[in-house]
């Protein structure tokens, strides 16, 4: 079988590296010949005990602190709150990560990178279990707060116990909630995680991961955590200090001129403007430069390649793992069962029939796609899971044909009706296909419709508006993770650089249903005894190697069994001034590496 | 006079509390959760939304919820932002200024074009100057503002590269920079505002002046050998701006949701913004505050016009 060729094959070059046969430089090398990209080769170094073999360098020039001028980015969705632990989404993070630093970030390969720490926890320097059951952090010294006040050990155990205590009702609850974080000296921190994984890096890590100062937050710990006055005045670590905010609107900050790296920052303040809309973003910074950096640019890249011309700006992609992808409803949503639509239990009557499947994804022009509305800003893609790289399964292959479409219908029954739409035993192949209201997305609809048609599938396009659509009302029957319907498409996203929560979206115990008021993961409520024996043994898999091999399966499971189509990976999109060096990263904040952001002369 | 506006004061106060139980049912029957985001989130389990709406008490029914509002209302908190996670009041203090600044700049602005426009336009109708000035007052108010704006964005951030078209309400300059600065981005938002406004006030100042100008007692004016300056300054203008007035603080409020549009093309952080993310976050206290403001000004400029028009107009007597 070829996965287990490739692993085999992989484990005799990572021994001859730790052996010292072969070099690590020879190893990538060997590994790229093979077909696998650089940053995958160097973490299977990384996770088979060999020490960092490729990790984020540093490209930062200045060689003095601050003279920089003003820095000026635009997130034309504000920031709305300065605690990271309180962020309802990454607008609030990247505002809190201006002046808050986690222990270790995650760098675009999906290395961590030291922060706080002294030094990444590995096995090989005995501060990791070999069953990532524990974790021993060794803190930087000599940073200080902004108050003066020095970061310890007491620092980080605090935030964690912050965080875990349900009535501060943190967001990143979730993270530490089964985690024990331990003082061993000062500046010595030992995790201790509920089970056995392999992805022991999340607490105390990246965006999830930011410290707050125990002697400002000690008093607000718990129920009273809303009235903290440090959750609107920031003091951190981080390379800006806070001078103030308007929710929404401005957050501003200016040079530390204690920070805990040499020669950084190297602006002299940052200004972070909220509002507006992403098109007049892009403007701003690409067409008429009066901003050095703006977000999440969610605009056709027609728009931005036109602001491009004048070479003021340009558009950075960073590629992670965010897909745009078609669910296949696996259950009925046409039939109540126990007074509930699309309950788990039952099945849909004409897309159980893999024939049907198979054709639905025979008719997704996924390279059209790309060409005539994502363009840069969405790339066709095969596979579902995308990256990391290690993850990344090349068995999976995508042929966009509505004739071998109409014929594998025509071989399984499914006969042409006079209105030209095909029919078995009554059943009409007639389908209801839903997203949220966004102009590609209606453009991406109109595409496969068509394609359907000639296939003898009728495709009854329906678009809901976005804030509906991806809201969690429980009353409302047009929810995303409602699916009532039998087609859906939009875009998931993948937070971490580890896909185990990604991909559990696959298991058949988190179907979306009644009982958890839809907010099971499984949205598609697909069902497979294999997936869900895969997914639990990658839960505990130690083999950094067989672990990316299972993935790879889960991968080809649930796409080979059509339940989703992949459309385009949606890489991320953000506009600089052409003179800005600024790291991006796919798995954490666009401002994870604040302190290297530099404008060449 | 003094019992006249007690009394409407009095009126005032259940057409405000019918408001806002409206305002408040219809916010809670809206579709939307403000933290619809933290459940799109796969890293935050669904227990802490869940004790995030207990904690705001999103889960109570809509009359309980309504009467916590009110009798905190009544003891002067506006409620507690659920997105930003701290005072209402504190979150449209922080924006009035720029709101104030914006618009009342932009009045001043269009009074300054629509009285001597106007006024200059009746005293000679159907001239030259009266038909241009007709015509530009149409195209005035019949563009609406989110167009002239990007028109303005296009033609002087874009291609002339003269004004920033992004509003900065903090401006980390000092002196003479600090107002120069200030003043450069104020004018597009000023301009579509005061332009628009302008428009429509133009036209009502030219026909309110020539109702006034063909009466008697103006002729009786000009017979008694009165300059034509004294004529059309004492005796028409005093008499044609009455119903004037009543309009312009009629027009406020509108004015203030009107400017909502314009807020968002510049981003300029005045409350019409903060009310639109509030609503497009559906952060429910935040909504509830700000157009509650609204409906504040309105009962408030309603018996500001009354008040005004009587003290201008003695044959006006309150009863």
């Amino acid at each position: 079988m070829q996965l287990r060729e490739i692993e085999n094959g992989l484990r005799r070059e990572i021994e001859a590296v730790k052996s010292g046969k072969l070099s690590k430089r020879d190893f990538i090398h060997n590994m790229v010949l093979a077909g696998l990209t650089a940053p995958m080769a160097s973490q299977l170094l990384m996770h088979a005990g060999v020490a960092h073999a490729q990790q984020y360098k540093s490209a930062y020039k200045p060689t003095k602190r601050g003279g920089g001028g003003p820095l000026r980015v635009l997130w034309w969705q504000g920031p709305t709150l300065l605690n990271p632990h309180f962020a309802t989404g990454t607008k609030d993070q990247e505002g809190s990560r201006i002046f808050y630093e986690p222990l270790a970030a995650w760098d675009t390969d999906g290395n961590l990178v030291p922060i706080l720490a002294a030094e990444v926890p590995s096995v090989a320097n005995k501060t990791v279990a070999p069953d990532g059951k524990w974790v021993i952090w060794k803190l930087k010294q000599g940073v200080k707060w902004h108050d003066g006040k020095p970061f310890t050990a007491d620092d980080v155990v605090f935030t964690a116990a912050f965080a875990a205590d349900p009535a501060s009702a943190a967001v990143t609850v979730a993270t530490y909630k089964d985690v024990k974080v331990t003082k061993i000296d000062t500046y010595t921190v030992r995790v201790e995680n509920s089970r056995a994984s392999p992805f022991w890096a999340d607490p105390l890590v990246g965006t999830a991961g930011m410290i707050i100062p125990k002697h400002l937050f000690e008093a607000y710990i718990g129920a009273k955590s809303r009235e903290a006055p440090t959750n609107l005045k920031p003091v951190g670590t981080g390379p800006y200090k806070f001078i103030d905010f308007k929710p929404g609107d401005m957050v501003r900050g200016a040079i530390n001129t204690d920070y805990h790296e040499p020669n950084r920052p190297f602006f002299d303040s940052i200004e972070m403007k909220g509002g507006g809309d992403a098109v007049s973003a892009a403007r701003a910074v690409l067409q008429t430069g009066e901003f050095d950096y703006a977000w999440n640019l969610q605009v056709e890249d027609e728009v931005l390649k036109r602001l491009e011309t004048g070479g003021k700006g340009k558009t950075t992609i960073t590629v992670g793992g965010n897909i745009e992808f078609i669910q296949l409803n696996s259950a009925d949503p046409w039939t109540e069962i126990e007074g509930e639509r699309a309950h788990p239990k039952s099945r849909h009557p004409i897309l159980n029939d893999p024939a049907v499947r198979s054709a639905m994804s025979m008719l997704v022009d996924k390279q059209s796609i790309q060409n005539f509305i994502y363009g840069r800003t969405g790339l066709a893609t095969a596979n579902f899971l995308n990256n990391p790289s290690r993850f990344v399964s090349k068995n999976m292959k995508y042929d966009f044909n509505p004739d071998k479409a109409a014929a594998t219908l025509e071989a399984a029954g499914w006969k042409k009706g006079s209105d030209g739409v095909r029919i078995k035993d009554g059943k009409r192949l007639k389908f209801v296909f839903q997203t949220s209201i966004n102009a590609p997305r209606q453009k991406t609809q109109q595409i496969i419709k068509q394609a359907a048609q000639k296939a003898g599938i009728d495709l009854e396009l329906k678009s809901v508006a976005a804030s509906v659509y991806f809201s969690s009302d429980v009353a409302n029957p047009d929810t995303y993770t409602k699916f009532f319907c039998d087609v859906q498409m939009y875009t998931t996203t993948m937070t971490q650089p580890d896909p185990e929560l990604f991909m559990n979206q696959f298991v058949s115990t988190n179907a979306s249903s009644k009982a958890n008021k839809w907010q099971g993961r499984n949205i598609t409520r697909w069902v497979n005894a294999e997936y869900d024996a895969t997914h639990k043994a990658a839960e505990s898999e130690q083999d950094p190697v067989k672990r990316a091999a299972m993935f790879v399966k889960m991968n080809d499971l649930a796409v080979g069994d059509y339940t989703v189509i992949p459309v385009v990976a949606r890489p991320r999109v953000a506009g600089m001034s052409s003179k800005l060096n600024a790291p991006l990263s796919a798995w954490d904040n666009d401002l994870w590496m604040l302190r290297d952001w530099y404008r060449e002369a | 006079m003094s019992q006249y506006i007690l009394r409407r004061l009095l009126i005032a106060i259940p057409s405000l509390l019918g408001i806002s139980l409206a305002l408040f049912t219809v916010l809670a029957l809206a579709p939307g959760d403000p933290f619809g985001e933290l459940a799109a989130n796969p890293n935050v389990p669904p227990e802490v939304a869940a004790e995030l709406r207990r904690k705001f008490g999103m889960d109570d029914p809509v009359l309980v919820r309504y009467w916590s509002w009110f009798t905190a209302m009544l003891q002067g908190s506006w409620g507690f932002s659920f997105v930003s996670r701290m005072d209402v009041d504190q979150l449209i203090l922080q924006r009035l200024p720029t709101t104030l600044v914006v618009i009342g700049s932009s009045q001043l602005l269009a009074l300054a074009i629509a009285l001597p426009v106007g006024i200059y336009a009746a005293t000679r109708p159907y001239s030259i100057f009266d038909q241009i000035a007709n015509t530009l007052a149409f195209i005035g108010f019949s563009l609406p503002t989110f167009f002239t704006g990007i028109l303005l964005i296009l033609l002087f951030s874009i291609t002339l590269d003269w004004l920033p078209f992004v509003y900065r309400a903090d401006i980390a300059e000092t002196g003479w920079r600090f107002y120069w600065e200030h003043f450069k981005q104020m004018i597009m938002p000023v301009t579509v505002l005061g332009l628009f406004q302008a428009g429509s006030w133009t036209r009502y100042v030219r026909s309110a002046v020539l109702d006034v100008i063909r009466l008697d007692y103006v002729t009786t004016a000009r017979s008694k050998g009165l300059a034509e300056r004294v004529v059309i300054g004492k005796h028409v203008v005093r008499n044609a701006l009455i119903p004037v007035v009543t309009l312009v603080a009629l027009q406020m409020p509108a004015i203030f949701g009107g400017a909502i549009v314009t807020e968002q093309i510049f981003r300029v952080p005045g409350i019409g913004s903060l009310l639109i993310s509030a609503m497009l976050a559906n952060d429910t206290p935040v909504i509830m505050a700000v157009t509650f403001v609204f409906s504040i000004l309105v009962v408030f400029c309603n018996l500001l016009a009354d008040v005004i028009y009587g003290w201008l107009d003695p044959r006006i007597s309150y009863r």
